[in-house]
């Protein structure tokens, strides 16, 4: 295909357009998919391929089959790094997507004061790189200068330590959390305002409650929404690599090499040059994502119709 | 919409109006607090930060001192690295803007064989985790001797297929047909069709667009972390994250602490001033990403 569309001038004459009905749209999408295909198609082909591959001790590569997905599902720093990432799941996604959801019917009641000024501020962490809110979280959780450990000093009580085992994913939890609350909580605001004002005004004919209204009118009207911010924010688990990546300069004792799948898989390409191995993480992470979200939305379609 | 059931007025909304914003204030105020912590502590010493209270202000305001040794630290790098990010971001959204304008418009007005197999890749090309991408596109640059250069980082940011998705749809909506039949018999080009009738039309989805894009390559750290090894080709998230590990790996004599925070503020300002700025488009955006 040809990416260079570049035409003089157009035509006068009718006769002589260039390009026609039939050869405007394939110029159109050139440019696009040839860089779709370069940056997309062939890379991902290219993984496919690597991954059938494994390093011999002489140097070269020689063909495996399907050897790195046998190992990779049978590999325990894989599934340790997934089940991080299903218990962070389990906990963080609902209380995020609880929280969005209580401050945007908060806000699309109506009955607050600076609205506008709310909902602006709420997004402003959507603004903030995620490498930035990592290390402003990490300082505020750390043990020799962050805030909580000065208080808990000052009141003579044990400091809590954040960047413990034992807190550490609840700690990158709350990072995560801050970082998208408002982005979703504009999405399903969004959404509520859509709601057609005559299902309420129906609602309060019937005495409805504001309450009622908000619970058992609004937020069933609003599914879709609700269901996409769940999958984006499955998938968002799922690829969580900035934060522990961070984090793991202050806690290196925590945060291993294989804390989440892709912490795993870019140490095993850039720490230990094994690109075959660390490509096959990364294509059952891919199974992993796509299973789930093929799942959520079989399990709403069908509630759908229900 | 205003709500129904109290009237404004009464008692009973005065009282649930204070109710509603009181409870507003609490996430709010873990909303602020990380921002309002880093601005404290950009003003700080390195002393004071380690012996004053994080939620206080220091002994002496540090603020102007912090900003001009972040600004002359390793010979002003820091400099650089807002510059790239601009370059990278500006040159990443401008471009997959027009990509994904072109694109768009070609899957809603033209009809070609092929049409719904290949939208429907594109759009399951949202699913794709960025990060099964990014290592094989390292590999293959290195093959053709294109990384650690600022391309390495801007073409992937090119593609950007929810764009497509985005703009397909808004023209959907918002070109109609007949126009630009009109504007055909009156012996305009495809491409004069598209760049003088249609493009006009569907100018607030490219703008939504250009942020959605330029946000995205602003914040990515993954994609400039793995492409690039000289420092003065990284944007500022790699470039602060290198200086983050550097002070918590005990930087030792030099006040690095205060440098990381300060540079942090300065990298965020001027897309937080973008965006309120802004905010009208990408609230249009995400709106039309929430209803699908």
């Amino acid at each position: 295909m040809d990416t260079t569309a570049t035409i003089p001038h157009p035509p006068r004459s009718r006769a002589m357009q260039w390009p026609g009905p039939r050869s405007a749209p394939i110029l159109l999408l050139a440019p696009f998919l040839v860089l779709f295909a370069c940056f997309l198609i062939v890379p991902l082909a290219y993984a496919l391929v690597l991954s059938l591959f494994r390093d011999t001790l002489a140097g070269g590569t020689s063909f495996s089959g399907l050897q790195n997905y046998i190992d990779v599902l049978g590999d325990t720093n894989f599934w340790s790094g997934i089940a991080h990432m299903a218990l962070f799941g389990l906990f963080q996604v609902p209380v995020m997507l609880a929280l969005a959801l209580a401050i945007a019917i908060m806000l699309d009641r109506g009955t607050i004061w600076f609205r506008n000024a709310f909902r602006l501020a709420f997004f402003v962490p959507y603004a903030v790189p995620s490498v930035v809110a990592t290390l402003i979280w990490g300082y505020l959780y750390g043990p020799s200068f962050g805030p909580f450990t000065q208080a808990a000093h000052a009141l003579g009580i044990p400091a809590p330590d954040f960047l413990s085992s034992h807190w550490m994913l609840a700690s990158l939890a709350n990072v995560v959390t801050w970082e998208y609350v408002g982005y979703n909580m504009i999405i399903l605001y969004s959404a509520l305002q859509a709601v057609p004002a005559e299902l309420s005004e129906a609602a309060v004919m019937d005495g409805a409650s504001p309450w009622q209204i908000a619970l058992r009118v609004k937020v069933p009207s609003i599914r879709g929404a609700i269901v996409l911010t769940l999958i984006f924010s499955v998938i968002g688990t799922l690829q969580l690599f900035n934060e522990p990546q961070l984090l793991h300069a202050i806690s290196p004792s925590v945060i291993g090499d294989h804390y989440t799948p892709n912490v795993y898989a870019y140490a095993l390409a850039f720490t230990d040059q094994q690109y075959n191995y660390s490509a096959a993480v990364s294509f059952v992470l891919g199974a992993v994502i796509a299973v789930i979200s093929y799942l959520f939305m079989l399990g709403t379609r069908e509630g759908g119709t229900s | 919409m205003t709500y129904v059931g109290l009237r404004p007025g009464s008692a009973a909304y005065g009282r649930s109006r204070r109710l509603g914003t009181l409870l507003l204030v609490v996430p709010l105020a873990y909303t602020m607090l990380p921002l309002v912590y880093l601005l404290i502590a950009s003003t700080k010493t390195q002393s004071d930060l380690f012996e004053t209270f994080g939620f206080a202000f220091g002994h002496s305001n540090a603020l102007w001192q912090n900003i001009r040794t972040v600004f002359t630290f390793q010979d002003g790098i820091f400099g650089r690295w807002l510059l790239n990010t601009a370059l990278y971001s500006g040159v990443s959204a401008v471009g997959a803007t027009a990509l994904c304008s072109a694109a768009g418009y070609a899957f809603s007005r033209y009809r070609f064989r092929g049409r719904g197999v290949l939208f429907a890749i594109v759009l399951g090309a949202v699913m794709i985790p960025q990060t099964a991408l990014t290592i094989p596109i390292f590999l293959l640059l290195s093959k053709v001797g294109m990384v650690d250069t600022p391309l390495a980082v801007i073409l992937p940011s090119l593609v950007f297929p929810l764009g497509v998705y985005l703009m397909r749809v808004y023209v959907d909506q918002a070109v109609p047909a007949d126009l630009l039949d009109a504007a055909r018999l009156d012996g305009a080009g495809e491409f004069r069709v598209f760049a003088t009738i249609a493009f006009p039309l569907i100018t607030p989805a490219a703008v939504t667009v250009l942020l959605l894009s330029f946000v995205a390559t602003w914040n990515n750290y993954f994609l400039p972390l793995v492409m690039l090894s000289t420092p003065s080709l990284y944007p500022a998230t790699v470039g602060l994250a290198s200086w983050y590990s550097t002070a918590s790996a005990g930087g030792g004599s030099q006040a690095l602490f205060p440098l990381v925070m300060t540079g942090s503020l300065v990298a965020i300002l001027p897309v937080l001033l973008a965006f309120l700025g802004l905010q009208r488009f990408w609230r249009g955006g995400l709106a039309s990403g929430g209803v699908k």
